[in-house]
């Protein structure tokens, strides 16, 4: 609704006070644009798409390999995650170049880009999920004589699904934030680099097709993931009485 | 077989003496219970037989094997119900059994959950059920554990009256088909009474055995039992043990 109204908005304004289209174009162009220039984004579009979900697969998955070592082993989470926050700390705008200079301009980079980005909020999900097991059903496991490894496949991990699932929310929503950023630095294809292009050239109207495309895809990884959540996790994770 | 040997237990922790020279026996398909006051290191001594802490000093001994210290000896039923919530009543009935020996036996769990009275519940979750529902599904979960000592940890303490003395009678049903060992743990007079063969008396903190207790009535047990003379009679010497 909010949303609605706000569009009605800026499109009036933009007609009252006539402003200039490679300022700020009206929805009503933009929505022109989407259509006519279809053809010329479609294959951005698509390579925006593989590489965000390349990148959501390989991050989660290095996310969740993370945690699960940084559980089982608490020597390594001491050491460990003060080191994971300050990875949080290095603007990834700073560091995208570096990896250009560092691996080229091929995939390398940008996956890399986008694992730095993802992986963070499953990681830190996934770790609280563990750590806050219930523990009368951890004591309930040692009485009954389950090892370690019981203990994580039948209490841990599945009590973590459920924040660990939050985490992967977040993380879906980034990686394609971090897939457009690396886009900027150093493709030949994706929407990041149709909205470089879009720029330098005014063409406003196409920038912000990309900022909707962009927010769109997001929308939708999350939503696949939400779905994904309910098949998953059973039952509420909260502790019953 | 079921035996249970504990000699001389002793345990403290810092300065803070909990158990004094613990020592006594439960024979194969006895159901032995150790009444004692709130916080007398009640369940300090499953934990030692457990064998998730180690006794300061003395042994458990579980069919003639030392199993001080060693964990996976004893199926265990604790005080809250500690149900896995995403597990149907089924899953979390045959979660003892998948820690034991990874393999299970599910058309036995399905006829233990129906005689229980819990048919049609198979497939619910542990949020779906009542208090008592949930005690019974924690019950059948040690009982399907296939150790041969059941330790029971004050199991009813949070269900208000009437669910807890159907639960004892049926708690009866269930045992004497089966006649595991089982050591239960109350601070309830009467239902250790009810249930017991032998009563363990308690003292206060640092625990030592006031007083051992046959309760001789015949089983199989009904409620009227709890309204006899004699019943009372022992019910008024508990009382005065547990006062003193
Ligand atoms: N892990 C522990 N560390 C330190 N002290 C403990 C620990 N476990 C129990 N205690 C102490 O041991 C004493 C006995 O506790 P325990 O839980 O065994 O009592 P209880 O008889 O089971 O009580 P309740 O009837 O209330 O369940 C208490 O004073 C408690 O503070
Ligand atoms: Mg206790």
């Amino acid at each position: 609704m909010a949303l609605i109204l706000l569009i009605m908005v800026w499109e009036l304004a933009s007609k009252l006070f006539s402003i200039q289209e490679w300022l700020l174009p009206a929805p009503s162009s933009i929505g022109q644009e989407a259509i006519a220039g279809w053809g010329d984004y479609k294959h951005h579009l698509g390579a925006t798409i593989q590489l965000s979900m390349m990148g959501f697969v390989i991050g989660s998955s290095v996310g969740i390999i993370v945690a699960v070592c940084l559980h089982l082993m608490s020597v390594l989470r001491e050491a460990l995650y003060p080191l994971l926050i300050i990875s949080q700390n290095i603007p990834i705008i700073i560091l995208a170049p570096l990896l250009v200079v560092w691996f080229g301009f091929g995939i390398l980079p940008k996956i890399i880009v986008i694992t730095l980005v993802c992986f963070f909020p499953i990681t830190i999900a996934a770790l609280d999920g563990f750590r806050q097991t219930s523990g009368e059903l951890k004591h309930y496991m040692e009485m009954a004589g389950a090892n370690k490894r019981q203990i994580f496949c039948k209490l841990e991990w599945p009590h973590a699904l459920s924040s660990l699932f939050s985490g992967l929310k977040i993380a879906a929503t980034y990686s394609v934030m971090g897939a457009v950023i690396s886009e900027w630095l150093g493709a030949s294809e994706g929407m990041g680099y149709y909205m470089t292009l879009a720029s330098s050239s005014f063409r406003t109207d196409r920038v912000f097709v990309a900022i909707l495309f962009i927010v769109t895809l997001s929308l939708l990884f999350f939503t696949l993931l939400s779905y994904a959540e309910r098949k998953v996790v059973k039952a509420p994770a909260q502790q019953e009485d | 077989m079921g035996k249970l040997e504990v000699q001389n237990l002793m345990k403290s922790f810092g300065s803070n003496q909990v158990l004094h020279q613990l020592s006594f026996s439960i024979q194969d398909g006895e159901f032995v219970s150790i009444l004692g006051p709130s916080g007398s290191g009640k369940s300090t001594l499953f934990n030692l037989i457990g064998g998730i802490m180690k006794p300061d000093r003395g042994s458990i001994h579980l069919n003639d094997r030392d199993i001080t210290g060693l964990r996976g000896n004893i199926s265990y039923m604790p005080q809250a119900p500690s149900l896995f919530p995403w597990r149907t009543v089924l899953q979390n009935v045959l979660l003892g059994e998948e820690i034991a020996h990874g393999k299970v036996d599910e058309e036995q769990a399905r006829a233990m959950i129906m005689k229980a009275g819990l048919e049609g519940y198979e497939d619910a979750y542990p949020h779906e059920l009542s208090g008592g529902m949930k005690q019974r599904v924690s019950f059948l979960r040690s009982m399907k554990s296939p150790q041969s000592l059941l330790c029971l940890d004050e199991p009813f303490s949070a269900l208000d009256e009437f669910t807890r003395a159907e639960m004892q009678k049926w708690l009866l049903s269930i045992w004497e088909q089966h006649r595991r060992s089982i050591l239960f743990v109350t601070h309830n007079i009467e239902e250790a009474l009810f249930l017991s063969d032998r009563i363990i008396v308690l003292s206060q903190k640092p625990a030592a055995i006031k007083k051992e207790l046959v309760i001789p009535f015949v089983r199989p047990r009904d409620e009227e039992l709890v309204l006899s003379n004699a019943f009372l009679e022992y019910k008024t010497q508990l009382y005065y043990e547990l006062r003193e």
